[in-house]
C-alpha cells in the first residue's frame, strides 16, 4: 500500500502572463506507515503537492497511484480517495461550522455514509483520542480556544479514519504548549495506529524531532528525500533556499571545524548533548587530540 | 475558477488612463455604457469600436488580462444571446420543432453578445485602472453634495473601498474552505436542489464568522490609526482636476457626440 | 515618568447572560506595574492568554483599564479627550497582516494614518515615502498588498504606524502567522527602526529567539508579570521558563543541559556563538 506521483507537474494559470509552475517532475513513494516532513519556504509548492495526495488538485501531467490504481482513470472514485487520505489544512479551525464540536466531528463520517450512530461512535472516538474533555463536547466550537478549536479540527479528519493523515502546519499560531500537544498528538497516532503521516512544517527542530523522513520542495521540485540525517548535512544549500537546519545542527559544525570532534550528524538537543559528553569525555581521558 | 474574476482588481500600470482623475472616469464609464445602448448602424459601431480599442492601447493592461473577466459571464451572454436568437420574430432563417431562427434573431444575438462583451471591457477598464481607493475616492467627491441632505456619503465610501479590498481575500479563503470541506467528504455539487442548498451551510457557516472575524480586526486596526469618522481627514490623493482631465472630458463628450451624429445621420443598415 | 507607566493596572472581561447578568468575570491583567523609559527596546513573553494582548491594547486606548492607570507620554489613557494623541504617540502593529490592511495599494495604505490625523497632502507624500524607505518597501508603493508575502505585508502595516510618527511601537505578535524568513524580516525592521529612529518598540511574542536582542524583556502569566531583566538574566532560568510554558531556544536548553551534566557553561546562554566558545574553552581546560 502506497502512494506513488509519477512526474507529476502542475501550473497555475497556464497561457497567461502570471503562469506559475507550482510542480516540476515530481517523482515521490510515500509508503505505508511512514512518518515524514515536507519542508519548503512559502512558496515552494509543499501546499500544492499535498493537496495532490488527496486529488483536491488535479496535476497538469502526471500520474499519482493510490495502492496501484491511477487515481485520475474514470472509475477512481476521488471522493473514496479523500476519507482514506485525511488532509488537515492550515489554519483548519477556520472550517469549524456545526452548533456543537460533537456534530462537526461526525460531518466527515456521515459524508463516508455511515449510520448516525456508526459516526457517533467515531466522533467520541476522535475526540477522545485528541485529549478533549467530554464535557464540552456538546459546547459550540466557537467557543473554544484556539488550540482547543484546531484539536477538534484535526479530529473531524480523524474520524474518518484515514490510513494516511497530511497535516498542512498544523502548529501555525499556536503558543510554544498548544504546538507540543499538537506534534505529541500526531506522533502518538501515528505510533499508535500505524497510520502513515505527513507533516507540512516551517520548523527544522519540530521536523527534526518526529519524522523519519523529510522531502525538501524548492521551486515545485523536490530537492532532498532522505533520512533527516542526510538531509541536514547539506545544510549550506539548505541556506541557500531560504531553508535552515536545526540550531544545533550548526553548532556542531562549528565546534567540528575548531577541532573538536563532535558528532555532526545531531540534529536534536538529546543527540547533541551526549556527543558532546562523549566528546569532552574522550579528552578527559586522552583518547582525543585536539587543536584548539 | 473564482480567482478568474477581473472585475474589482487593480492592475498596476504607467498609463494616461490610470492618471486620470476617478471622477473623469466615472463620467466616461456612464457615457460609454449609455453610447453602447443607443448606437445604431455600421458606423456608430465603428466609433465605438475605435473609442475602445484607443481606450485599452492606453490604458497598458494586457488585452488578456481583461478577457479572462469575460470568460466568468460567458454563460450569462450565451443565455443572452439563445434568448435573442430564437425569440425576435421576423423573417425566418431555419425552424425546427418549435424553434425558428429569424433573420433578426441572429442580428439581435450577434449585437446583444457584442453589447456585453463591450460592455465588460470597458467597465473592466476602469477598474482595472482605477483603484478601488480612487473610485470611491471619487464617488464620495462627486456625491458629496447628498451629505447636506443627510446622507453619510463618507461612511458609504469608506465601506465600499474596504469592501473591494476584502473580495479577493474573501473568495481565496472561500475556495479554501470548500477544499477543506471537501477533504473531510463534502459534495457541493451533486443531488437535488435543497440537498445543494444545505451542501452549502458548511460552506457559508465558516465564510461568515471569519467575515465577521475579519471585521472586528479591521475595526480595531483602523482605530488604533485613529480613524474617527470623516471630520478633520485630509487626502494623500485629493482630486483635483488638470489639464488631461479637462482634455478627456471633451474628448468624451465628443465621443458621445459622434456616436449620436452617426445614429442620426450615418445609421446604414 | 517613562514614555508608558502603568500603575497597578486591572482589566476585566465581564461575560454576560442574555439577560444581561454577569456570567463569568476573568481577570486578563491583575495589577501590572510597567515603566518603559523612551528608545527602549522591550520584549513582552507569555503563552496564549497569558494577558500581553490585552497590555498592548491598552497602550494604544483600545481597551480601557478597569482599575488602575496607564499614562503613555505622560497621558492618562483612560481620558477620553486623550485617545486621539494617546493613539498616535503609540502605534499599535496586529498580527494578522491581512485583517489590518486598509487600503488596496500600499502607499494609499501607508497613507492612511496621517491621513486620520488631518496631516496636509504634501506632507502626507514625504511621510509615506520615508516610512515605506525605512521599511524596505518602497518599491512595493504601487502593489496590491494582496500579492505580497507575509512579512512584506506586515512590513507595510508597520510603515503606516510609522507615517504617523509615534515615539512607541507596541507589535502584538507581529511574527505568530509568518514564516521564518518573515518572522526575521519583521523583527529586523523592529531593530532598525529603534536603532535609527530611536522609536520605543514593544514586541509581544511567543517566540522567545525573538527577544535575545531586546534591552529588556518581560515575562506574564496569568495576568501577571512575573519576571523581569535583561535578556540573560530572564534565560538564565531554563526550568521557569518552561513553566511559563515558553519556547526556550535548542541552544539556551542544550547550554542548561550540558550545565547540569557538570560542564562549566555559564548560564543565560543566549547566542550559538557563546556556547562554542564556552565548549572550546572547557575542551581546552580538559585537554
Amino acid at each position: 500500500m502506497s502512494i506513488i506521483l509519477d512526474k507529476v507537474n502542475y501550473v497555475y494559470s497556464e497561457e497567461t502572463a502570471y503562469r506559475i509552475q507550482a510542480l516540476r517532475d515530481v517523482n515521490l513513494e510515500i509508503r505505508d506507515g511512514q512518518f515524514i516532513g515536507v519542508i519548503g519556504h512559502t512558496g515552494s509548492g509543499k501546499s500544492t503537492l499535498i493537496q495532490h495526495l488527496n486529488g483536491l488538485m488535479k496535476a497538469t501531467s502526471g500520474t499519482i497511484y493510490f495502492n496501484g490504481q491511477d487515481i485520475y482513470a474514470d472509475d477512481f472514485d476521488l471522493r473514496k480517495l479523500r476519507s482514506r487520505v485525511g488532509l488537515v489544512f492550515q489554519y483548519p479551525e477556520h472550517q469549524l461550522f456545526e452548533t456543537t464540536i460533537f456534530d462537526d466531528v461526525c460531518f466527515g463520517p456521515k459524508n463516508q455514509g455511515l449510520s448516525k450512530e456508526e459516526a457517533g461512535l467515531r466522533a467520541f472516538e476522535a475526540l477522545r483520542s485528541v485529549g478533549m474533555p467530554e464535557e464540552l463536547y456538546y459546547q459550540s466550537p466557537f467557543d473554544l480556544s484556539g488550540g482547543q478549536k484546531r484539536r477538534v479540527a484535526i479530529a473531524g479528519v480523524l474520524a474518518m479514519k484515514p490510513e494516511v493523515l497530511i497535516l498542512d502546519e498544523p502548529t501555525a499560531g499556536l503558543d510554544p504548549a498548544g504546538r507540543d500537544e499538537i506534534l505529541d498528538l500526531v506522533a502518538r497516532m501515528h505510533k499508535e495506529r500505524g497510520i502513515t503521516v505527513i507533516l507540512v512544517s516551517h520548523s527544522m527542530e519540530d521536523v527534526a524531532k518526529y519524522v523519519e523522513r523529510i522531502i525538501v520542495m524548492n521551486q515545485g521540485a523536490v530537492m532532498f528525500d532522505d533520512t533527516p540525517r542526510e538531509v541536514f548535512r547539506h545544510y549550506k544549500e539548505l541556506e541557500s533556499v531560504g531553508l535552515a537546519a536545526p540550531q544545533v545542527t550548526y553548532l556542531m559544525h562549528e565546534l567540528k571545524e575548531r577541532g573538536l570532534l563532535v558528532n555532526t550528524e545531531a540534529t536534536t538537543v538529546e543527540e547533541a548533548r551526549q556527543s558532546l559528553m562523549e566528546a569532552l569525555a574522550g579528552i578527559d581521558a586522552g583518547h582525543t587530540d585536539i587543536h584548539v | 475558477m473564482l480567482r478568474d474574476i477581473t472585475l474589482g482588481q487593480y492592475y498596476p500600470a504607467d498609463s494616461v488612463i490610470h492618471k486620470l482623475d476617478p471622477r473623469v472616469k466615472l463620467f466616461g464609464t456612464l457615457i460609454y455604457i449609455i453610447s453602447l445602448f443607443c448606437f445604431r448602424g455600421a458606423a456608430a459601431f465603428a466609433t465605438v469600436t475605435l473609442f475602445l480599442i484607443a481606450v485599452i492601447w492606453t490604458s497598458k493592461v494586457p488585452f488578456k488580462f481583461m478577457v479572462k473577466g469575460l470568460k466568468a459571464i460567458m454563460i450569462l451572454m450565451l443565455i443572452t444571446a439563445a434568448f435573442n436568437l430564437f425569440m425576435t420574430p421576423g423573417e425566418t432563417l431555419v425552424s425546427f420543432w418549435i424553434f425558428k431562427i429569424t433573420k433578426e434573431g441572429v442580428v439581435n444575438a450577434a449585437l446583444m453578445a457584442v453589447r456585453l462583451t463591450y460592455l465588460i471591457l470597458g467597465t473592466s477598464i476602469m477598474t482595472l485602472t482605477t483603484t478601488p481607493n480612487q473610485l470611491t475616492d471619487g464617488l464620495e467627491k462627486a456625491l458629496m453634495p447628498l451629505s447636506k441632505i443627510g446622507i453619510p456619503v463618507h461612511a458609504i465610501a469608506m465601506m465600499m473601498s474596504i469592501a473591494l479590498r476584502f473580495i479577493p481575500i474573501l473568495i481565496e479563503e472561500t475556495d479554501k474552505i470548500m477544499k477543506a470541506q471537501m477533504a473531510r467528504g463534502a459534495d457541493f455539487e451533486s443531488g437535488n436542489l435543497l440537498k445543494k442548498v444545505k451542501s452549502m451551510i458548511p460552506l457559508l457557516v465558516p465564510l461568515f464568522v471569519s467575515a465577521f472575524r475579519r471585521a472586528d480586526d479591521l475595526a480595531m486596526a483602523m482605530e488604533a490609526r485613529c480613524y474617527h469618522g470623516g471630520g478633520g481627514r485630509t487626502k494623500m490623493k485629493p482630486l483635483r482636476y488638470e489639464g488631461r482631465d479637462r482634455a478627456a472630458y471633451l474628448m468624451i463628450i465628443l465621443y458621445f457626440a459622434a456616436v449620436l451624429l452617426c445614429r442620426a445621420y450615418l445609421n446604414w443598415p | 515618568m517613562g514614555i508608558i507607566k502603568a500603575k497597578q493596572l486591572v482589566h476585566e472581561y465581564i461575560r454576560r447572560d442574555e439577560e444581561g447578568n454577569v456570567e463569568s468575570i476573568s481577570t486578563a491583567l491583575d495589577h501590572v506595574d510597567l515603566d518603559v523609559n523612551a528608545g527602549e527596546f522591550i520584549a513582552v513573553l507569555g503563552h496564549n492568554g497569558s494577558g500581553k494582548s490585552t497590555l498592548a491594547k491598552h497602550i494604544n486606548a483600545l481597551l480601557s483599564p478597569s482599575e488602575g492607570t496607564l499614562w503613555v507620554d505622560g497621558k492618562d489613557v483612560s481620558e477620553e479627550e486623550n485617545v486621539l494623541e494617546v493613539r498616535q504617540t503609540a502605534g499599535m502593529v496586529f498580527q494578522n497582516p491581512d485583517n489590518q490592511i486598509i487600503a488596496s495599494v500600499v502607499e494609499e495604505d501607508v497613507g492612511f494614518g496621517p491621513e486620520n490625523i488631518g496631516v496636509p497632502t504634501d506632507e502626507i507624500w514625504k511621510r509615506v515615502e520615508e516610512s515605506l524607505g525605512a521599511v524596505g518597501m518602497l518599491k512595493y508603493r504601487h502593489h496590491s498588498p494582496n500579492k505580497l508575502s507575509g512579512g512584506q505585508k506586515q512590513r507595510v502595516a508597520i510603515a503606516g504606524v510609522v507615517a504617523m510618527q509615534p515615539k512607541c511601537i507596541v507589535l502584538d505578535e507581529p511574527t505568530a502567522m509568518l514564516d521564518p524568513n518573515g518572522r526575521r524580516e519583521v523583527i529586523r525592521t523592529a531593530h532598525e527602526l529603534n536603532r535609527e529612529k530611536g522609536v520605543t518598540i514593544i514586541l509581544i511574542t511567543h517566540y522567545m529567539e525573538e527577544v535575545v536582542d531586546a534591552d529588556k524583556v518581560i515575562v506574564m502569566d496569568k495576568g501577571k508579570v512575573v519576571m523581569q531583566g535583561t535578556p540573560r538574566e530572564i534565560f538564565s532560568q531554563v526550568g521557569r521558563l518552561k513553566e511559563y510554558r515558553l519556547d526556550v531556544p535548542q541552544i539556551t536548553i542544550l547550554a542548561d543541559l550540558l550545565r547540569q551534566s557538570g560542564l562549566d557553561v555559564p548560564v543565560g546562554v543566549l547566542r550559538r556563538e557563546e556556547l562554542v566558545e564556552a565548549l572550546l574553552r572547557e575542551a581546552q581546560i580538559t585537554g
